[in-house]
C-alpha cells in the first residue's frame, strides 16, 4: 500500500475524469422553462400516442398543484428554479447500434467514461443516455433470441405498447410525489427491460446516464419487468460536468418481479456536486419473488431517494443495501421503504452512510406491515460514520406494524472515526491517511462485496479520492 | 540498573520518561535500558500506570510524554506512531480494537509492507502468513475474518502475537498479553513470545501475574508502583511479588 499523497485533489480528479464538458451541439433544445407548451413539444417530437400525451399534461398539472416537500432538505429544494432549466435536449437524430453511429464528441465522452470498454469486458447489454435521449444501445444477440427486451423507454413505448401501457406508471403513479409528477410530464429516455419466463440474464445489463448541458433537467424513465422465474441484474451509473449552476435529475424507476422472479438493481450515483438528484424507485415483488436494490450515492448536491419494495405475494423478499457518502456541501437524504402486503414476506435494509467535513447524511426509512400480512420478518440496520466534528448524520426510521406476529429487528449506530481504531492501525505502521481509508473501506465492505468486481474496484477508488486529505 | 560492561547493545533506552494524561502525571520518571536478547517483565498493581506507559511509548495522541525514547540508539520520542512502528517498535494491546470489514490478511499485508518499506510480493507474504499461523496454531480461516471483530479474548491475543511474529519488531511492548487467557492459550502465546524474542531483539512484558513468567522466563523483573520503578532484579523478584504482593515493595520506594 502506498500513501495516496500523490493523488490529485477530489475536485481536480472529478473534473478530469467525469467533470469535463463537451461543446453544446444540439438537434433540439427546448427553451428554458416548464409549461404545457414544452410538454406538448416533447410529446409531438417523439410522435407519442394520445394516451401518453394526455398523461404528460395531467402530470404537469399535478406537479404544479403539489407543494414542495417540507422534509428532506427544504432549504436546498426551495433553491431550485424550475423556470431556469432546460427540460429537453437532444444531440442526435437517431440511436446508434454501434459506437460508430454515435456522433464523435458524444462517443468520445463515453470513451473517456470507460463505457465501451466495460461493454466489451463484462456486460450483456449497454444503454448510454446523453442529455434527454439514449444515443447508443446494444444487447447480446443470444439474449435477444431468448426474447429478452432491453431498449430505451421511448422505443419500448413504440415497439411494445401492450406491455408498456399495462405497467407504465402503475407502480409509481404521477400523483405519488412532486418529482414523480415532474418526471411523468417531461420524461425522456431511460430503459425498458422485459425478461421472459424462466430466462436468466447471468451477466449484467448496464445503463449510463450523462448530463452535459448547463441547467439541464434529465428525466429518464425506467421500467423493468421480470416474468415468472426469470433473473436480471441491471446496473446504472451517472456523472455530469462540474458547473457553477445547478442541474436536476429526477428519474422514475418501476420494477415488476413476477412470481419467483429475481431482480437486482445496482446504482452507482456519482453526479457532480451541482446536480439535484430526486429520484423515485419502487418495485412490486409478487409471490416468491426477490427484489434487491443495491444503491450507492457518492455524488450530487442533494439526493433524496428511498428505493421501495412492495411485497405483494407470499414469500416475497425485498432488500435494500445502500451506502451514501456526503462530503462538504452535500446532503444525502437516502433510505428505503418496505411494504409487506402479503403473508410470510421478508425484508432487509442495510443502510450505511459516511459524512465528512460539512457533509450531511440522513437515513429515512419506512417499514410497513399491512393488516392480514402475518408471519412477516424484517430487519433494519443503519450505520453512520462521522469524519470530523462538523459532519452530521440523522436517522428517521418509521415502523408501522399491524400484525403482532411480525419479527422486527432494528439497529442503528452512529460512530465517529474512532481515535482508538486509528491508533491501533498506526501502531502497525499505517500512516494516518492509510489508517482512515482502511477504516472507511472496512465500513463499506458489506456493500462493496455485493458489487461486480469491476464496480467494487471503481468504488474503492472513488472512496479513496473522497478521503484524500481528510484530516479527521 | 543495567549491568555495567554489558557486551550486548542497548535496543530500547528510556530516559526519565514522564507521562501526563489530561494534566495529571501518571508516569513519574522511568529510566531503563533493555539490551539485545533480554526479556524484561514489568509488574505492578492495577492503576499503577503500566498501560499508560506502554501506550505513551507507542505515541498515543492523548498522552503527553516527556523524556527520551531511543530505539537502537535513535531518538523516536518525536515521531508519530506509524513511524515508531516502521522503526521497529511494537505494542501488543491489552484490548485490541475491532476494525469491522477489514480482513485480517489485508491488514497484515498493509502492516508488513509498511514495516519493511516495500511491497512484499503476495506469494511471499502468503507463505510467511501461513508459517506464522502454524506457529501459533491458528486456523487458516482467520485470514479472511474481520480484524478483531467478534474475536474471543484469546483469539485477539493470538492475533497480537501473530502480528508481532510477522512484523519482526526490534522491540516489543506487550501489555497484559496474558490477561483473559486459559492455560492452553497462554502456552501458545508464550511460545510466540519466545519465537519473537531473539538474541537480537528486546521485550518488555507488562503483567499482573507471575503465571506467564513461568513460560516466558524473564531475564529482568521490575516492580512498577504509582508511576515509578520501585524495584528491579532477576526472575526471583517475580516470585517474591507473588508471595508477598506489592505493599512491602512500594514502601521500600
Amino acid at each position: 500500500m502506498t500513501a495516496n499523497a500523490s493523488l490529485l485533489t477530489l475536485n481536480g480528479d472529478y473534473l478530469s475524469r467525469y467533470g469535463f464538458s463537451d461543446p453544446e451541439d444540439y438537434v433540439l433544445k427546448a427553451p428554458k422553462g416548464l409549461s404545457h407548451d414544452v410538454v406538448e413539444m416533447i410529446s409531438r417530437h417523439k410522435n407519442e400516442p394520445d394516451w401518453m400525451r394526455a398523461f404528460r399534461h395531467e402530470a404537469l398539472d399535478i406537479f404544479l398543484a403539489k407543494p414542495m416537500p417540507r422534509w428532506g432538505d427544504s432549504e436546498m429544494l426551495d433553491a431550485i428554479d424550475f423556470q431556469d432549466l432546460h427540460y429537453y435536449v437532444s444531440s442526435t437524430e437517431g440511436q446508434g447500434k454501434t459506437w460508430d453511429d454515435v456522433p464523435d464528441d458524444v462517443k468520445r465522452t463515453f470513451d473517456r467514461l470507460g463505457v465501451p470498454q466495460a461493454e466489451r469486458k463484462f456486460l450483456a447489454g449497454v444503454s448510454a443516455q446523453y442529455e434527454s435521449e439514449v444515443v447508443y444501445h446494444s444487447i447480446r444477440a443470444d439474449l435477444e433470441k431468448k426474447g429478452v427486451i432491453f431498449t430505451d423507454m421511448d422505443s419500448g413505448l413504440r415497439e411494445h405498447p401492450e406491455i408498456v401501457q399495462r405497467f407504465f406508471s402503475k407502480i409509481i403513479p404521477a400523483k405519488d410525489n412532486k418529482f414523480a409528477a415532474l418526471n411523468s410530464a417531461v420524461w425522456s429516455g431511460g430503459s425498458f427491460v422485459y425478461v421472459p419466463p424462466g430466462v436468466r440474464v447471468e451477466v449484467p445489463l448496464q445503463a449510463y446516464f450523462r448530463i452535459n448541458t448547463r441547467n439541464m433537467g434529465q428525466f429518464e424513465r425506467t421500467l423493468i419487468i421480470a416474468d415468472e422465474g426469470s433473473y436480471v441484474h441491471y446496473i446504472e451509473g451517472c456523472t455530469a460536468p462540474v458547473y457553477s449552476s445547478d442541474s436536476l435529475h429526477a428519474a422514475v424507476v418501476e420494477l415488476v418481479a413476477m412470481k419467483d422472479a429475481h431482480i437486482r438493481y445496482t446504482t452507482i450515483q456519482n453526479w457532480s456536486t451541482n446536480v439535484y438528484n430526486l429520484v423515485t424507485k419502487r418495485a412490486h415483488a409478487h409471490e416468491g419473488a426477490v427484489v434487491e436494490w443495491v444503491d450507492g450515492n457518492l455524488g450530487s448536491k442533494l439526493t433524496m431517494k428511498y428505493p421501495a419494495v412492495f411485497l405483494m405475494g407470499e414469500r416475497a423478499h425485498g432488500e435494500v443495501l445502500s451506502i451514501a457518502f456526503a462530503g462538504d456541501g452535500q446532503h444525502q437524504d437516502a433510505g428505503a421503504k418496505m411494504v409487506h402486503v402479503a403473508r410470510n414476506t421478508t425484508s432487509r435494509i442495510l443502510s450505511k452512510s459516511i459524512s465528512k467535513g460539512g457533509g450531511r447524511s440522513s437515513y429515512r426509512g419506512l417499514v410497513k406491515v399491512a393488516r392480514g400480512a402475518t408471519g412477516c420478518k424484517t430487519s433494519v440496520e443503519c450505520d453512520a460514520l462521522l469524519i470530523g466534528a462538523a459532519a452530521r448524520s440523522d436517522t428517521y426510521p418509521t415502523m408501522e406494524v399491524a400484525e403482532e406476529d411480525t419479527r422486527v429487528e432494528h439497529e442503528a449506530r452512529v460512530s465517529k472515526l474512532a481515535d482508538e481504531q486509528l491508533f491501533y492501525l498506526e501502531s502497525r505502521g499505517l500512516d494516518p491517511d492509510q489508517a482512515r481509508l482502511t477504516i472507511v473501506n472496512g465500513f463499506i465492505e458489506p456493500f462493496v462485496r455485493e458489487l461486480p468486481m469491476e464496480y467494487a474496484v471503481e468504488l474503492n477508488r472513488l472512496i479513496e479520492l473522497e478521503m484524500e486529505g481528510s484530516v479527521g | 540498573m543495567s549491568d555495567q560492561g554489558h557486551d550486548k547493545k542497548v535496543v530500547l533506552s528510556l530516559r526519565d520518561v514522564k507521562v501526563r494524561v489530561e494534566g495529571t502525571e501518571i508516569v513519574k520518571g522511568v529510566t531503563l535500558d533493555v539490551h539485545a536478547g533480554e526479556r524484561h517483565a514489568l509488574m505492578g498493581p492495577n492503576g499503577s500506570g503500566k498501560s499508560t506507559l506502554a501506550s505513551a511509548l507507542m505515541g498515543h495522541p492523548s498522552y503527553h510524554l516527556s523524556g527520551g525514547i531511543y530505539l537502537d540508539g535513535q531518538p523516536i520520542h518525536d515521531l508519530p506512531p506509524h513511524e515508531r512502528a516502521r522503526a521497529g517498535l511494537f505494542l501488543g494491546f491489552q484490548y485490541p480494537v475491532a476494525v469491522p470489514g477489514v480482513q485480517v490478511a489485508t491488514f497484515l499485508r498493509a502492516a508488513v509492507n509498511a514495516r519493511r518499506g516495500h511491497e512484499v510480493p503476495i506469494r511471499e507474504f502468503r507463505k510467511e502468513m501461513q508459517a506464522a499461523f502454524a506457529a501459533l496454531d491458528v486456523p487458516a480461516g482467520f485470514a479472511s475474518r474481520y480484524l478483531n471483530d467478534g474475536f474471543s479474548g484469546g483469539e485477539k491475543k493470538r492475533l497480537e502475537i501473530l502480528q508481532m511474529l510477522m512484523l519482526k519488531p526490534r522491540f516489543a511492548l506487550l501489555d497484559e498479553t496474558d490477561s483473559g487467557l486459559d492455560v492452553d492459550a497462554l502456552k501458545v502465546v508464550s511460545e510466540g513470545i519466545r519465537l519473537a524474542a531473539t538474541d537480537d531483539t528486546g521485550v518488555l512484558l507488562i503483567t499482573h501475574y507471575q503465571r506467564i513468567l513461568t513460560y516466558v522466563q524473564p531475564t529482568h523483573v521490575h516492580v512498577f508502583v504509582k508511576g515509578r520503578l520501585v524495584k528491579s532484579g532477576g526472575p526471583e523478584l517475580a516470585l517474591q511479588v507473588e508471595a508477598n504482593g506489592y505493599d512491602g515493595l512500594a514502601e521500600a520506594a
